[in-house]
Order: structure tokens, then sequence, then C-alpha cells
């Protein structure tokens, strides 16, 4: 892979300020460009709205200077970016509203306000977690809250049931859906589990048909895991939270032990239960009618979302109809579940396909770190956080593309939504400080967890820098 | 770790590939047939997101689009809002469109490929693009008089150019307000609409030109006569029976030669010229008559005016018609405008125009010029002739005819001093028990305005008493300009 970051010590704060710098200045020019296509005129927050975004940048340069300036200059801003363009498409949304409908959305404001602790959050992150390794000893803890946070929404006075899925709770009148934070905690307590396990699972077991199956004593935490996602399934009704949950198990699980059984175990054991939603449970059974075939008259009816997201789409075309330009208010949560109808039409395939590609380079900048990071926790963490990400992006945008039945789950720092955006935030400093690990010069004199062979190829890497980049490439 | 990290990375290629081809599939391959899906509203809005020409009367705009700020972008509006909504029709974002916006869309919304080279020179000077203006043939006066005369009535006036086939008054009544459905009010055009479908009155159909049809009554004897002349078998002053009352043949049924069981002879003998017996509409001459010319004759002469036949001019006008394979006692009813004889006004306006001049019917048209903003001219007037059923010299004999009925018969009431008019009243059966529908067919020449003429009152009873009045109103507002 070409790229400019090597493996000797460079930190790039320059060109991560300059990256910064257009990211804001891109995110707040379409925010601009929304308000000319709806009325002709310039929104009246934009000086405000540009200030706090100079002032974000700022603050995240500031911190990544100081607690970790080795980082990767482009993680923090691709997320910049996408946060921006997130907020702009969101004030389409609202101002179409106001234009269309007539009642008045202030959605894009709420989103500003939840950038703002995002950034916070996610500085905090920077400050406080001085070194990702910390983490690894509170994974039990991680666990117990990640698996409290999955089950929350099952609590009779907190659930929140939104259209078949009871994947939200409500505090005090906010809405919340603790699956984004969950996913943090579960990532953090797979990767210290794994890391710790990992030579015992690697452990050959019984052959069928070829593959190497893995002992039956370590099918345990397996089958916990599984039938924890199947609990989601089946309760919480949500497909989507389901899939990513046992996605980001069996790809962690995988990367740890580099046994593909565990690939294809995964996979048979997450069709089962898949199916038996599919044809038992109505909510998902209705999903999965309507990703098969939701413009016929009979469907229509109960498709309508799903048809209405794609006539967004094939209404932007190539090229889009302009920020500001689109009817957004015409796809039901085209500010939220549908915002990549909106962008898509709005931006055009263009556009979605930018965006796509920031998503690639996200979770591409974060398998890096994988690589580079020095202990096993970290690699399992970066790679973890990386993929969960990605499958997230998959089944959001599959949803709406008709690649896999609609799920609930949102775009990440794309869609409008407290919960969602704060905990991208906090997994964007997370890669941050890993990134920071990885590439810190110091920290490959640290002998970390990893195992014995990790730091042996490790210092390889370290003597070939080249070496180390064909490894990812 | 790096190559599980490697597949992991490479699965991560694959969901994306997925999307890739996922979202080319919906914004780029599929989209055509998306946009096309009748459920997709956003075509709707981008139809009515158009700058619609205007639609122009005498100069005056009665039909333009103003730029609004809710979803639609522009709202139709109507001025004056009922007197041209048979012609104009409306254009609702609910209910779709009717009249001229329906037959004129492309026009009007600058589809039309005629407007190619506007729509092009819009796109490349940046300019919101606009449909052309569509000015109609319609005399301002003419159409006002027309809908004066009709108020508070049900019934249909048409006036025509006789030379040109312009069409210079269309009313129906009673009318309705196009803004009422044209606006972006769900709830005030459904209720407008539910009001308009509910009225006994049908005011959202066009009776000039498109609504059940009337049976014509005696003003189909013009077409009788002209047959008759055309057949060279007669002139205007040829005796043809006319008893008081006529069996009809093979029935028992009996025909009276006037309404009301009337059975005054049509002069003495049972007997009179042609000229008289269409002066005093006598009913078994005419029957008489039709027998005598066979069906054949007739039918002929009556296509040769126009019908059978759909016109667009652009409205769509319904064919009139007379019965097929009609025996002689059908024949003789139909010969008076009976039976099966079903006719709109526009087509009788048809038959008086082609008296009028020289035999000849030209073509009804209703626009006359249709222009791009900027005035250059797409395409302009142009008469066309529709046919001659009659030559000269028996249409002169045809005028002479009409003018003794307005002139000493039963359309004195059509007279206007100083100017020629002819024409034929006319009374219809439609349903027993019922009052008839009144007519008058006819024309006034005044040298150098010319006008045609067809009215119908329904239920209005005698032809001479009430369509002949309102008649006189339109070709006075024609003539004397």
């Amino acid at each position: 892979m070409v790229t400019v970051v090597s493996y000797t010590a460079r930190p790039r704060r320059v060109l991560q300020a300059l990256l910064l710098l257009i990211a804001a200045g891109l995110g707040v020019l379409t925010y601009a460009l929304v308000g000319l296509g709806r009325h002709g005129e310039i929104p009246d927050a934009l000086p405000a709205v540009a200030i706090g975004a100079g002032v974000i940048v700022l603050v995240l340069q500031i911190a990544v200077m100081w607690r970790a300036p080795y980082a990767d200059p482009v993680i923090l801003p691709i997320a910049v970016l996408l946060n921006g363009i997130g907020v702009a498409m969101i004030f389409s949304y609202d101002t179409a509203v106001t234009k269309y409908i007539g009642t008045t959305a202030s959605y894009a404001s709420r989103q500003q306000l939840w950038t703002v602790i995002g950034a916070i959050l996610a500085v905090v992150v920077l400050l406080v977690i001085r070194d990702h390794r910390i983490l690894r000893r509170y994974m039990w803890i991680f666990a117990v809250s990640g698996a409290v946070l999955l089950l929350l929404p099952l609590v009779p006075f907190l659930t929140d049931e939104q259209y078949g899925s009871k994947i939200w709770i409500r505090i005090a009148g906010y809405s919340f859906q603790p699956a984004e934070l969950a996913k943090i905690c579960i990532a953090i307590f797979f990767a210290g589990y794994l890391v710790s396990r990992r030579d015992t699972l690697a452990l050959a077991g019984p052959k069928v048909l070829g593959i190497h199956l893995p002992r039956w004593s370590d099918f345990g935490p397996i089958l916990a895991a599984w039938a924890f996602c199947i609990a989601i399934l089946v309760f919480e009704t949500d497909l989507g939270t389901a899939l990513m949950f046992f996605g980001l198990f069996v790809a962690m699980l995988y990367v740890a032990t580099d046994r593909l059984s565990w690939l294809v175990i995964g996979a048979v054991m997450f069709v089962p239960p898949a199916i038996f939603a599919a044809t038992l449970l109505g909510h998902v059974r209705t999903r999965f009618t309507c990703w098969l075939d939701p413009l016929s008259s009979e469907n229509y009816g109960a498709c309508e979302q799903i048809a209405r997201g794609l006539f967004g789409m094939a209404s932007g075309g190539l090229v889009g109809k302009g920020p500001g330009g689109g009817r957004p208010d015409m796809v039901p949560f085209g500010h939220s579940d549908f915002i990549y109808s909106t962008l898509a039409e709005e931006l055009g395939m263009v556009g979605a396909f930018a965006v796509l590609l920031l998503y690639i380079l996200l979770v591409q900048r974060a398998m890096r770190a994988a690589v580079g990071i020095s202990d096993g926790f970290g690699t399992l963490l970066a790679a973890g956080l990386g993929f969960v990400l990605a499958l997230q992006v998959f089944v959001v945008v599959g949803g709406i593309t008709r690649v896999i039945p609609l799920t609930g789950l949102t775009l990440p720092f794309l869609a409008s939504g407290g919960s969602s955006l704060v905990c991208n935030w906090i997994i964007v400093a997370l890669l941050v400080r890993m990134s920071d690990a990885a590439r810190r010069p110091a920290a490959r004199r640290l002998d970390g967890e990893g195992s014995p062979a990790r730091r042996q190829k490790l210092s390889k890497d370290a003597e070939d820098p080249q070496r180390a980049q064909e490894a990812m490439s | 770790m790096n190559k599980p990290l490697r597949h992991v990375w490479l699965v991560v290629g694959v969901l994306f590939v997925l999307l890739f081809g996922s979202t080319t599939y919906f914004q780029v391959i599929d989209a055509k047939s998306l946009n096309a899906n009748s459920h997709n509203y956003r075509t709707v809005y981008a139809q009515y997101d158009r700058h619609r020409g205007p639609i122009v009367v005498g100069g005056e705009p009665i039909a333009e689009s103003h730029a609004t700020d809710d979803a639609y972008g522009y709202q139709r509006t109507y001025d004056p809002g009922s007197l041209y909504a048979p012609i104009t029709g409306y254009y609702s974002v609910q209910y779709g469109f009717s009249g001229l916006e329906k037959s004129l869309n492309d026009t009007l919304s600058g589809e039309s490929d005629a407007l190619f080279y506007q729509r092009l020179t819009d796109t490349i000077s940046g300019r919101d693009p606009q449909g052309a203006t569509v000015a109609l043939t319609i005399d301002p006066d003419a159409q006002e008089a027309a809908a004066k005369a009709l108020q508070g009535r049900r019934g249909a006036a048409v006036a025509l150019d006789p030379e040109t086939g312009k069409v210079l008054a269309m009313v129906s009544a009673p009318s309705y307000d196009p803004n009422t459905l044209a606006t972006h009010s769900a709830k005030k055009a459904e209720a407008a609409w539910s009001e308009l479908n509910d009225d006994p009155d049908r005011p959202l159909s066009n009776r000039a030109i498109a609504g059940d049809l009337y049976p014509p009554g005696s003003t189909f004897k013009l077409i009788v006569a002209s047959a008759a002349l055309d057949s060279g078998d007669y002139t205007k002053d040829t005796k043809i029976p006319g008893p008081g009352s006529f069996t009809l043949p093979d029935t028992q049924s009996t025909l009276y030669n006037h309404p009301n069981q009337g059975n005054t002879a049509c002069g003495a003998d049972d007997s009179s010229t042609l000229s008289e017996a269409l002066q005093q509409s006598c009913n078994t001459s005419f029957a008489k008559l039709g027998i005598e010319l066979g069906q054949d004759a007739v039918r002929k002469k009556a296509q040769e005016f126009g019908f059978g036949d759909r016109l667009e001019i652009p409205l769509s006008v319904t064919p009139s018609s007379m019965g097929d394979d009609l025996n002689d006692a059908q024949l003789a009813t139909s010969s008076i405008g009976q039976y099966e004889d079903r006719v709109t006004p526009l087509q009788m306006a048809m038959v008086a125009s082609a008296m009028d001049n020289d035999g000849k019917v030209m073509t009804p048209q209703l626009v006359d010029e249709v222009r791009t903003r900027d005035q250059s001219v797409i395409s302009s007037f142009s008469a066309e002739q529709y046919s001659q059923p009659l030559s000269a010299s028996n249409a002169a004999q045809m005028r002479e005819m009409m003018v003794s009925t307005v002139e000493d018969g039963t359309g004195t009431a059509a007279k206007i001093d100083g100017v020629e008019v002819g024409g034929k009243t006319g009374t219809a059966e439609w349903g027993d028990g019922r009052t008839p529908h009144s007519w008058f067919v006819g024309y006034a020449d005044s040298g150098d305005k010319k006008v045609a003429v067809a009215v119908v009152v329904e239920e209005g009873g005698y032809g001479a008493d009430v369509a002949a009045p309102i008649a006189r109103d339109v070709m006075k507002a024609v003539v004397s300009q």
C-alpha cells in the first residue's frame, strides 16, 4: 500500500492540521451550500457553525499534539469530514421539512451540540487513557457493562420500542441506543479475553470435512457470545445489532487465532437463527419481504420506507441534486436511519462513493494501527473497532440499497443521533490513541504484552519498514 | 496476526464492493424505472415544479403559474376562474389535469419537441426553463356574452368563425372555478373535488364538446335539408308533403307535425315548400323527406359535416352520431333529430358555419399561436378546410331558408337589427315527461364579421323561446364589434 506514512518516527502534525482544516472547511462549505440550495441564501448560523468547527478542530489538534503526537494524521480529519457532511445533510433535511412540510425540525442544531460533546469526549479519552493497554485491566468490567447495556432495552420501564425493534432506551425523555456504547465495551472485552486465550483457542481439535475444528472445551465462550446475539435477535428483534456483534466476535476470534474454522463455524451458527427470525418473527419477516421485493403493489404499503429511500437515490442520479436541492423530507428518517439516501440524492453517486471511500480509509487506518501496534490486545482492539465500523456501514448502507434486509442501525458519524455520534467519537479517539502507540518509536522498545513471536516479527518490521508496509498491502 | 488481518481487510473490501455495486445500481442503472414508478411522488412534484407557460385570451393571461415556496414550486392560477374553465381545464396536484392543461401539457410545460431549442438555450444561459405561451382564438366578448346568457342554466354555447374555424366562444354551464382544484392545499382541493363531483349539474363536464351529447331535435333538419339540396332533386322551393300527423311505417306510432301533438299540417294540401317546412319546423315534412332520401344519403351528409369523427381542437371532441341500420320509422325520427341522434354543440356550430362559408366546413381550432417566452412564434394559426358538404349555391339556398326562419319562422328571437341572421331552432325530446332541451343553431353575417353558433339549454323548453335569445347575445357580441 502506497502511503506517505512510514515507520520512522514522524509525527506529521502539520499534515494533520492541514487535513483537519480542509475537512472542517468542506463540512462548513457543504452546510453553507445547503442553505444556498434550499433558500438561495447563506444560513444565519453559518458564522457560529464555522467558528464551532474551527474551535473543535483546534482543540483536537492541540490534544493530539500534546498527548498523542505520533498519531495517524488521517483518522481525525476523516471523522471531522464525515461529521461535517452529516451535519450538512441533516440541515438539508431540516430545511426541506420546514420548506415543504411547514413544520420545524432542528435535528441539525442538536447534532452540532452532540458533535461538540463527542469531540470533547474524544479529547477526554485521549487525555485520560494514556496507554490503551490500561483498558485490558478492566476487561471484565467492560464485559459486564456491555452485557448490561445490551440488555437494557429489555427492561420494561426503559424500553422504547421503535418500529418493531427494541434497541432503544428512554431515560428522562432522551432516547439512547445502548448498542452503540456496548459495541465499544464488547470490543475491549473480546480483545482482552481473546488475547489471553488465543493460544488454547488456536489448538486443533477434531477434523471435519477438511477443517480443523477447535477443541470442544473451547466452545463455551463462543456459545455464550452466540447465545447473547440470538437473545438480542429474538427479544430485541433487531437483526442488524445481532449481526454486528456476532460479526465482531467472529472477526476478532479469527484475527486472534488465525483459524479459518472459526469463520466457518460463525457463519454456520448465524444462519439458523437468522432463518428462524426471518420466518417466525413478524417484524423481521416484514424486513425480509421488503428486502426481496419492496416495490410490488402488495408489499408497497409495508415497505414504503425502503422504497422511498430508493426513490431518493434514483432522483439523485450520478451527480445529485446538489446540497439543499433534494427532497430528503420525502424519505422517512431522512436525517437518521436513511441519511445515506439523503446523501445519495443530494451529492449523487459521486458523493456517496466519496463517503464510502472515507469509511474505507478510516477502516484502513484502523487496520494499519492494528498491524503496527506491538501488543496483541492493541492489535485485536484496533482491528475489532475497525471491522465493526466497516460492518456497521455495510449493514446500514446494505440495508438501504437492498444488499441485506433493512435493520435499525445508524450510519457512523453521518446519522442524526447523539448516542451514535458520541460513541463513534470515542472509537476514533481510541484509534488515535492506538495509532499513536503503533507509530511511536518508543513503543517498540517497550515490550508489550504480545507473544514472543509477535515481538520478533515486530523487531524485524522495525528494521525493514518496507516489509511492514507490505504486510498490509 | 498479519495474515488474518489481511483476510479481514479483504472481507471489508468485498463488503464495500457490494455497497458500491448496489449504490450504482439504484442510482444509475435502475434510476429510470424507479423514477417512473407509480408510487414515486417525486416525479409528481418534479412535474409541478415547472414554470408552466400562460394561456392567453385577447392578450390577457387566463391561466398562469406563480412561483411559490412550497413543495410544488409553482401555483397555477386562473383569472377569471370559471369563465374559461371548460377550455383551460384544471391543473391539480391531487386530481391531475384536464382541458387544455392536459391536451397541451407538453407545450405549456416546455417539454414538447418543438421547444427543444428553447430548452437548450435556457439550459446554456442558466435560466429557469419556462413553458410556452398559448394564445387562444377565443373572443373574450363572445365568451362573456355566452357565459352571461347561460348563467343559471344547464347548457352550452359554441361560436365559430365560419371562414377560419376559429373557436370564438365555448361555454359550458354551470362552470366551476379551477382555482379551487389547483390549490396546493390538499384539504381544500378534496373538498372542492367532492363538491363538484357530487353536484347533480355536473359542472366538471364540458357540455360543448364532451358531455353526454344531446339529441339535436329540429336542428338536425338542416342536415336533412342539405342532403335534399345536394341530391339535386330538390331546391328550397320544391314542394314536399307535410301532413298534420304521420303514422310511422310498420308501427302504430304517430308522429305529429308539431310538439305537444300539434297536428296542424305544414301547408295547404298537406304540403309546403322545403323552405316553408324548415321555417315552420314541420316534423312530418322532414320525416318523410328523410325516408325519401334514404338513410345512406342522410348519414353521408351528416358525416360530411363531421359526424363520427373525433376532432382534436386540441381538446378532444366526442364524435356526434346517428343510429345505424335504421328502419324507415327510425329514419323518420332520426330525420327530425330524435331516436339515436346525438350531437355536440360544436358539431352543430360546424353545420351552421358551412352555410355562411359557401358550403365549406373549416376545422375548428382553439389555439391561435404558440410563443416562447421570448415572444418568438413556434406555431401560428392557419385555417384548414375540413370538408365541403354543400356547393356554394346550395349553401346560399340554405342561408335563404335559415334567414326566413329567423325573419318570420320559429327563430325570430335571434334577430339582430342590420345584420343577416339565419338559424334553426330545435326542441329535443329526451325523456318521457321531461322538459325538452332547447336548441338554436345559426349564424350572423354583418359583411365583415361572421359568426356561427350553436346553443343548447338543457330542459329549456322551446328553442324559439330560450336558446334563440342566448344565441343572439353571442352573435351580437361578435358582429357588433
